[in-house]
């Protein structure tokens, strides 16, 4: 399928042109862009992301097997008598168990994002140029008169199209 | 460019000069590419010797044993630990400007919050020498951690606060790392389309891990950025929390007390935003960076300094009052002591650099004077670690029983090791100043239009403008 690379030069333009093309229906691919641009995850209709309960998921496991390995060493493994102090003296427990949580949370959470944007040393991509300096990019996925005019109409610096994918 | 109310007569742009956007990747990649200026030789030079200074005391220490430090029975902990409370609470600062303003929305921290980052996981490193190094055996250091081992396994005191400090310490500086590298990935895949092809490029295209700068890409990643700065946040709180507990779990007089977590950490912000300001003031005027870090971002850390300073004055002279107040006479004599004691210049040049030099700060001349930052900012640094060495030392040398009491001055090795912890220190933050972006270049560019409609960046395209659409079929 042909596609269509428009390319503008402020975040202005290439959020009317996302409206634009995603009220009239035009697919979009993807858009490239120097940072991230507010406003645009809602022009291109993106669902929010479900980082947060992956997030939240290792965070709960971190805890959990931070306090269970205490307990069990402290309790069951080799129950030692520090000062009179109860074998499963769980406020003591409390600040490993805060810590591995965190620690837990985020590199699981950094590790998903990796994973599931393909990100990742060793990973060889052609970026669209300027994109990461001083150019706003859409890539529309169909390249017809009617979303060239769109673009045009949007203020776009150079509109091309292209037989087959991007990155 | 900026959509959304930025356009308030209220405010005030945080880029000081117009800037296009590839102006800022200019900027920013310049300094990089450029060759290193003398400036940056002779402090390079300086601070390595520093650092071969404090490796041969470091060597030697190890070689010969801790009793090449002044310590004593009495006073077992001196500068070595003050010097790892002090460098930790350096790095406080760096989260909090990552991660709490961040959170709270404060746009102004763009600019400096990728070097505030790099110091603190330098100033990690610096800390993490110290308990090493006092272990008197590094060597076995992995005997802190809890791995199966053929002695039971006998396992690591879960209650110990020094236990908790190494699980503090060492998540503390994973997640800083971790944070730190996810705010770099994009700017590093603009440093790679920047270059020429060569190894510098390669290098940069393995270490921007394939970064394309894609929307369903950057929304995932302002999801992560937000994460990871709700865990930094309280994290960042933790972790001198813990440290205050290594000292407030025991039973010495003027340790103590349940003060310690809101005290040290205050002390910490203080002590770190004191230690961002140093080095700001030095790289912008080196760098040239004066348009991105401007007089409003020294002077909206000059407020925090006055707050966090604040409560450290409070906290001091709440430990006071409350040493008379409980009419324990051990603690009312640690204080006594402290003030009046054989430490008493220690605790005066504590209480004159931070209780009394911060409130020059109040008056806006001076607190938008560049000068005066930076010498009260050498100054507070000075007083946050004389502060260390006061609750440490005062609190050790006289304890309950006088037949014990004891005096401590450091040796030579004591005081290279500290010079030799500054210089790991600068050497490490002059070569990341070399070498990768030091301010968030990405993050400068969602800012440049705040407050800022007039000088848009040109060429103004006022859309539809089809004429210049360059059609390519």
């Amino acid at each position: 399928m042909s596609r269509l690379v428009a390319t503008f030069t402020d975040e202005a333009g290439l959020l009317a042109a996302t409206r634009a093309a995603r009220a009239a229906g035009v697919p979009i691919d993807d858009a490239y862009t120097p940072y991230a641009v507010h406003g645009l995850d809602e022009a291109m209709g993106l669902r929010r992301s479900r980082l947060t309960w992956v997030c939240f998921a290792a965070g709960i496991t971190g805890a959990t097997v931070a306090l269970g390995f205490q307990l069990w060493t402290s309790v069951v493994s080799w129950p030692l008598n520090v000062g009179g102090k109860p074998f499963a003296s769980v406020p003591a427990f409390i600040p490993v168990t805060f810590e591995l949580t965190v620690l837990s949370a985020a590199l699981v959470s950094a590790a998903t994002f990796l994973l599931r944007s393909h990100l990742g040393p060793g990973r060889r991509v052609v970026p669209l140029p300027r994109v990461t300096d001083d150019r706003f990019t859409l890539v529309l996925g169909d390249g017809g008169e009617s979303a060239r005019r769109l673009m045009r109409e949007a203020g776009a610096e150079e509109i091309q199209s292209t037989g087959g994918g991007t990155s | 460019m900026a959509e959304h109310g930025s356009l308030s007569a209220l405010r005030e742009p945080l880029i000081s000069e117009p800037r296009t956007l590839g102006g800022i990747t200019d900027d920013i990649l310049g300094q990089m590419q450029s060759r290193p200026t003398a400036r940056w030789w002779i402090a390079f030079g300086v601070a390595a010797s520093l650092l071969v200074l404090g490796i041969g005391s470091v060597t030697y220490e190890i070689l010969t044993g801790i009793g090449v430090w002044g310590l004593n029975r009495t006073v077992g902990w001196a500068f070595d630990i003050t010097n790892f409370v002090f460098w930790v609470g350096i790095g406080h600062a760096g989260t909090l400007i990552s991660a709490i303003l961040f959170l709270f929305r404060q746009k102004w921290r763009t600019s400096i919050n990728r070097s505030a980052e790099a110091m603190t996981l330098f100033a990690v490193m610096c800390a993490g020498v110290f308990p090493l190094i006092h272990m008197g055996r590094p060597w076995v250091g992995f005997f802190v951690f809890p791995y199966p081992n053929d002695r039971g396994p006998l396992w690591v005191n879960f209650r110990s606060p020094l236990l908790w400090d190494v699980f503090a310490i060492s998540t503390y500086f994973t997640v800083s790392a971790v944070f730190w590298y996810v705010g770099l990935i994009p700017d590093l895949a603009t440093v790679r389309d920047r270059l020429a092809a060569g190894m510098k490029k390669r290098i940069f295209s393995v270490l921007s891990f394939g970064w394309t700068g894609s929307a369903r890409i950057w929304a995932r990643y302002e999801t992560l950025y937000m994460l990871l700065a709700g865990l930094a946040t309280p994290l960042v709180l933790s972790v001198h929390t813990i440290v205050s507990m290594d000292f407030a779990t025991s039973v010495i007089p003027g340790w103590h007390t349940t003060i310690f977590p809101p005290y040290f950490v205050a002390g910490a912000v203080f002590s770190g935003f004191a230690m961002v300001l140093t080095l700001m003031i030095v790289a912008r005027s080196v760098m040239g960076f004066e348009h991105l870090i401007t007089i409003r971002h020294l002077e909206n850390m000059a407020k925090i300094i006055i707050v966090t300073g604040g409560i450290v004055g409070l906290a001091y002279g709440t430990e006071f009052f409350i040493a008379w107040f409980s009419g324990n006479a051990y603690e009312r004599f640690a204080f006594i002591n402290r003030a009046t004691g054989p430490f008493a210049w220690a605790y005066w040049i504590m209480v004159s650099c931070n209780v009394i030099s911060p409130q020059l700060l109040w008056f806006k001349r001076l607190r938008t004077s560049v000068p005066v930052l930076f010498v009260l900012s050498l100054v507070i640094n000075v007083g946050m670690w004389f502060e260390r060495f006061v609750i440490i030392v005062t609190s050790l040398h006289r304890d309950f029983l006088p037949s014990s009491w004891a005096s401590y001055s450091p040796t030579r090795f004591e005081v290279f090791t500290l010079i030799g912890s500054f210089g790991l220190f600068f050497t490490l933050f002059l070569l990341f100043v070399r070498v990768l972006p030091v301010i968030s270049i990405g993050e400068v560019k969602s800012v440049l239009g705040f407050a800022r409609a007039a000088t848009k960046a040109p060429p103004a395209p006022a859309h539809p403008a089809p004429a210049r659409t360059r059609e390519v079929a």
